[in-house]
């Protein structure tokens, strides 16, 4: 699922980085909160685990991780919330 | 010329600084070389760690508040308004009960952090807390009525101050209950928004089997979507739906409007260098406490670490010498594991917290250190 560059567009960015877990999932949840359905976040992250704890809650949540981009020092993670 | 040192919150971070710094600059003070000012929008200082003990009907609220110009020295001028805003450019901040913006020189945000349950649908009506006096109050009244039922303790929002605070809640719930001969009466649950039992993995290892082992049930991955106190319950946003008959939530929080407004951060919290605790974007203002994106937990052990560092660095600058002290993220907190039991960790940006095994004589340093807490208050410990 990670890949060098996104070409999603998102509704919303949410810059998490220099957070460390779980603050950007966190940050992302309260996004998720805030935005209507169909939406896409983005959230850019720098903390290792970000990728595998998103993916995690989106699964458990219902939500969808729709790509995963490796910029380089940090993590861009496009989530829909459905 | 006259240096003015503008402190924004009479807290635990606030206060520790104002302190602090007429320690360190006794002389210029002397001199008036320096003005130290200190504003809050309330008469009083604050120890919130009380909170939990009111429940449990082993404090009251008064123990945990003092007049604020008992605990700061003389030489700190405290005015009790409320700052709206900052001019950057003019260094000025702006007062909602004073006419002329107050000048500063220097200014350190220790704003803090507030509840706000109207962002979850019924909280505020539904759910019980022990984050404030009225709260804690209440929720002592409820236990002392309660003959048995569902207890459920959820932490709706993060960041919130005191992250062990939850743990500690539930641990002493179960003990208070087994106490009374009535913990059979009751079930207790504990929800945490992500996939383990506390934002840190070393405390959520620890606590995880400590929870279990007590037959206390855990959901995590529940984030609280809405609460209905006509029927008593909490659902999550994954879908889960819990009944309760006391519901103990943890608000969303957050910081002040004032740091909004002065575009230093979003939600309230300041974006600082996590290490010199300066402000990012911005000349000669810093953040310390619940008030500062360090990505440590708000705690007050990390504003009163911050507040010395804060404190060094100013009185270097005062006198044209190169600010050398950093922030290392030390925190150190108690955690009680029971009512007569408590562990303790001590970390940093660097390591790891490690929970000690829990004693009485632990529980018993916590109880000595509240009751000390205000000679740190006043820099004195």
């Amino acid at each position: 699922m990670t890949t060098n560059q996104s070409h999603t567009e998102a509704d919303t960015t949410v810059d998490a980085r220099g957070a460390t877990c779980p603050g950007p999932l966190m940050d992302l949840i309260s996004e998720v909160r805030a935005v209507g359905t169909g939406s896409v976040i983005a959230l850019l992250s720098d903390a290792e685990k970000s990728s595998s704890e998103v993916q995690e809650w989106a699964d458990e949540s219902g939500n969808e991780v729709l790509d995963i981009a490796d910029e380089g020092d940090h993590y861009r993670i496009h989530v829909k919330k459905l | 010329m006259t240096e003015h040192i503008a402190i924004v919150g009479g807290g635990t971070g606030g206060t520790v600084l104002a302190n602090t710094l007429v320690e360190k600059l006794d002389a210029e003070l002397a001199a008036g070389e320096v003005e130290i000012t200190l504003f809050n929008d309330s008469g009083d200082h604050v120890y919130k760690p009380v909170w939990l003990y009111v429940a449990f009907g082993q404090r009251e609220p008064a123990d945990g508040r003092r007049p604020l110009r008992e605990v700061v020295d003389n030489r700190v001028t405290i005015r009790q308004d409320y700052v709206v805003d900052v001019d950057h450019e003019r260094k000025e901040l702006e007062l909602v009960d004073a006419i002329d913006p107050a000048p500063y020189d220097k200014l350190v945000v220790a704003t803090g952090a507030q509840l706000e349950p109207e962002r979850v649908p019924g909280l505020a009506e539904g759910g019980h807390h022990f984050y404030g006096e009225d709260g804690s109050q209440a929720l002592r009244d409820e236990l002392l009525e309660m003959n048995g039922g569902h207890i459920v303790l959820s932490v709706v929002g993060t960041p919130h101050m005191c992250p062990a605070a939850p743990l500690e809640f539930t641990f002493m719930v179960d003990d208070w209950l087994r106490e009374r001969g009535r913990r059979d009466a009751f079930d207790i649950t504990y929800t945490y928004p992500i996939m383990r039992v506390h934002g840190n993995e070393h405390i959520a290892e620890w606590a995880d089997p400590r929870l279990r082992e007590r037959d206390i049930a855990i959901e995590t991955m529940f984030n609280a979507e809405a609460v209905d106190p006509d029927v008593e319950t909490i659902t999550s946003m994954e879908g889960t739906e819990l009944d309760y008959d006391l519901l103990v939530a943890i608000p969303p929080h957050t910081g002040s409007d004032f740091v909004e407004s002065a575009g230093l951060g979003d939600g309230g919290w300041v974006d600082v260098d996590k290490h010199t605790l300066e402000a990012t974007g911005f000349d000669d203002v810093y953040a310390i406490g619940d008030a500062a994106q360090t990505g440590v937990p708000k705690a007050g052990s990390a504003a009163h670490y911050q507040a010395h560092v804060v404190a060094q660095r100013l009185a270097s600058e005062v006198r044209g010498q190169p600010a050398t002290a950093v922030y290392s993220g030390k925190t150190v907190c108690f955690i009680e594991t029971g009512m007569d039991d408590a562990t303790f960790v001590e970390f940093d940006y660097e390591r790891p917290p490690e929970p000690s095994e829990p004693s009485r004589a632990m529980h018993w340093s916590k109880l000595a250190y509240n009751e000390s807490y205000w000679l740190t208050a006043r820099g004195l410990l």
